[in-house]
């Protein structure tokens, strides 16, 4: 195949992921309408059906996901979105997909909680996306854009991560992600040379001779168990393997930020204003936020004096990075919630107190 | 398989006739359902019909969360295990990437008209063409003899312990015809298994809604089997048999809903 120019095209965040998608040959979508993810899934209806595959608004968010259960139960390329209240609704179908180790890939496009909230950006889902989110012990990979461009990119890496490990793979990403408009090239992806084999598994009709069975059900503890520590070692081989992360200026830092995602931009922009300022300041972002790299963190704290976590929630990913740093390191935290979006000014009036009194925050 | 519906067949049969050839599509296991227990039957008749259209290779089924959750270890055709309450939803999912395969769907009555009641509304009214096979014992089963949706007037459950008050706890829920208005609903159709004759009426039925998506019929078949729980109603089941003539079909009649023919 002649290599195409690749063209830079202007789009929302949510148009992205969907023109991505197609591109990677998603066979079917199903979604339920919820602001602000909602141009992702007006854009499949307009174009999916056309171009291969199979656009359908589902009557809710439950039934959305247990659509791409079937689906993905079939071996076919799948995907949902929605945002944070639907994304709560579809925790028991992602863990049955998770126990049943169906491919497909989910988006949240986070706004700010709880109950109904906002329709304003938010970072609040962090806990349910990294930690299970439904029942049982499972984990998603969790893949978070911080540009429109990543949005197109990761959900390529998403599917075939997905497919790789026969696992759902979520795009943590929030309102501002989803709606701000950026320029995005498309990478080209061969379809057919990144097709995975899902045959010796997938319900297609039962032509070899041998029945397939999609179940989460296996009433025996030990039967279970089983089932647990091969889904754990899954999980241990995609932390060995598929850590992601980005390092600006952290070879001279004094203090450390730590952010994902849109607060990562922010971040950087607050790491800018510091460093006119002569103070030495660095920024970790990482980029899967399951599997979240610890080990990564961990080394940083031999160079730093002190670190900074910034989200747009009440502190959650700070758990982590504490869990990563222990006591090597002061952790400070600034967030916003709510779907107010933190200010680099802010964050740097907290780096200026942090460089006077680097001492430990009382965490309670 | 249920002891007593064979005992019922064979009575009067020399007992060296092969009357209940188990066909090839039945798994050949003991089944886990209590004796007397009508999913096993549903379960025989459908795999007949699988056998007879020849479609067991194009066949995917959908188990429901309920007594028949382990349907997939009798009936030998591709299965995907939903959960509680999402058969269709999934059946929806599977019939969309693969509209050239045979599916169906098997819920019982907390499955289908509880928990699952919005898939079940609009799977039909999208006239997804598949077809809903819907087991109605009147009782939660599997997690211990509850009231369901479709429990009786005056029925005592371990959630009724006083009988099915209907001010309190409702009217046991018409579900067939309910759907049956919704233009998606392409066959609608209420059946038994408690006797020999409503075994093969029951059988016809399926017959006829495979053979609707065989066919390409757009919407759904929707098969009702009121079935009977010997163990959730606290009976034999030859007395379960009885119960459900005597007291069942009053409030839920036996016969078709919307027949195809009669639409035009
Ligand atoms: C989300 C969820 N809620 C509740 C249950 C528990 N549960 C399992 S089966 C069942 C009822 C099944 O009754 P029915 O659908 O009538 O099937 P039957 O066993 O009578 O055939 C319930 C409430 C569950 N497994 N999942
Ligand atoms: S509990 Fe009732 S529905 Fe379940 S297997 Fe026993 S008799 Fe059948
Ligand atoms: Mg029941």
């Amino acid at each position: 195949m002649k290599k195409r120019v690749s063209e830079k095209i202007l789009m929302k965040g949510n148009e992205a992921i969907a023109e991505a998608a197609i591109r990677a040959g998603v066979k079917a979508y199903f979604g339920y309408p919820i602001t602000p993810q909602s141009e992702l899934l007006e854009y499949m209806s307009a174009q999916l059906n056309s171009r291969g595959g199979v656009f359908l608004q589902a009557e809710s968010e439950v039934a959305a996901i247990n659509m791409v259960y079937g689906a993905a139960g079939c071996g076919e390329r799948v995907m949902t979105s929605t945002s944070s209240p639907g994304f709560s609704l579809m925790q028991e179908g992602i863990s049955y997909i998770a126990s049943a180790e169906l491919p497909c890939l989910l988006v949240n496009v986070q706004r700010g909680g709880p109950g109904l909230g906002t329709i304003q950006p938010a970072q609040s889902d962090y806990f349910q996306a990294v930690k299970g989110g439904g029942h049982g012990d499972y984990n998603l990979i969790v893949l978070a854009p911080n540009s429109v461009q990543e949005m197109a990119n990761f959900t390529y890496l998403g599917f075939d991560l997905a497919d790789q490990y026969r696992t759902p793979v979520l795009i943590l990403a929030d309102g501002a992600l989803g709606q701000m408009m950026e320029p995005v090239v498309f990478p080209d992806y061969d379809i057919v040379k990144n097709k995975v084999d899902h045959s010796s598994w997938a319900t297609r009709g039962k032509k070899d001779g041998k029945q397939h069975v999609i179940t989460t059900l296996h009433i025996e503890p030990e039967k279970m168990e089983i089932i647990n520590n091969h889904l754990q070692e899954k999980y241990r081989d995609i932390c060995d393997k598929e850590i992601r992360f980005e390092a600006t200026k952290t070879d001279d830092a004094e203090i450390l930020l730590i952010a994902y995602g849109l607060s990562s931009r922010i971040a950087h922009h607050a790491l800018e204003l510091a460093r006119d300022e002569g103070l030495k300041v660095g920024l970790f972002r990482p980029i899967t936020l399951y599997p979240f790299p610890y080990r990564q963190i961990r080394a940083l704290t031999k160079k730093v004096d002190s670190i900074l976590t910034v989200e747009m929630n009440a502190g959650q990913m700070v758990e982590d990075v504490r869990l990563a740093v222990g006591e090597k390191v002061p952790v400070h935290f600034y967030g916003r919630t709510g779907g107010v979006i933190p200010q680099p000014e802010e964050i740097l009036e907290k780096i200026r107190a942090i460089s006077i009194a680097p001492q430990m925050e009382k965490i309670f | 398989m249920s002891k007593s519906i064979q005992s019922v067949q064979c009575e009067h049969l020399d007992k060296m006739d092969i009357v209940w050839d188990r066909p090839d599509t039945l798994i050949d296991v003991p089944m886990h359902y209590c004796p007397g227990c009508g999913h096993s039957v549903v379960h025989r008749l459908i795999m007949e019909v699988v056998q007879e259209l020849n479609i067991q290779d194009i066949t995917i089924g959908v188990a429901p969360v309920g007594c028949s959750v382990f349907s997939y270890n009798y009936m030998d055709v591709d299965m995907q295990e939903a959960a509680h309450g999402r058969a269709t939803a999934v059946a929806t999912g599977i019939k969309r990437v693969l509209p050239d395969k045979i599916i169906y769907s098997y819920q019982g009555d907390g499955d289908l008209a509880a928990i699952g009641t919005a898939e079940t509304i609009h799977t039909i009214n999208r006239g997804e063409n598949i077809v809903m096979i819907f087991v109605n014992n009147g009782i939660y089963g599997m997690t211990g003899g509850q009231m369901a949706p479709t429990t009786l007037k005056g029925s005592v459950t371990s959630t009724t312990p006083t009988g099915r008050d209907l001010s309190i706890h409702g009217h046991p829920l018409n579900i067939a015809e309910m759907i049956a208005i919704l233009p998606g609903a392409y066959y609608v159709t209420r059946q038994a298994v408690n006797s020999a004759k409503t075994v093969r009426k029951t059988k016809k039925a399926l017959l006829r809604g495979f053979k609707n998506q065989i066919d390409g019929k757009g919407g759904v078949s929707f098969i009702e089997v009121v079935s009977n729980c010997p163990s959730g109603w606290k009976m034999t089941p030859l007395q379960s048999n009885k119960w459900l003539d005597d007291n069942m079909l009053g409030t839920y009649p036996l016969g078709d809903i919307k027949v195809p023919e009669k639409i035009a």
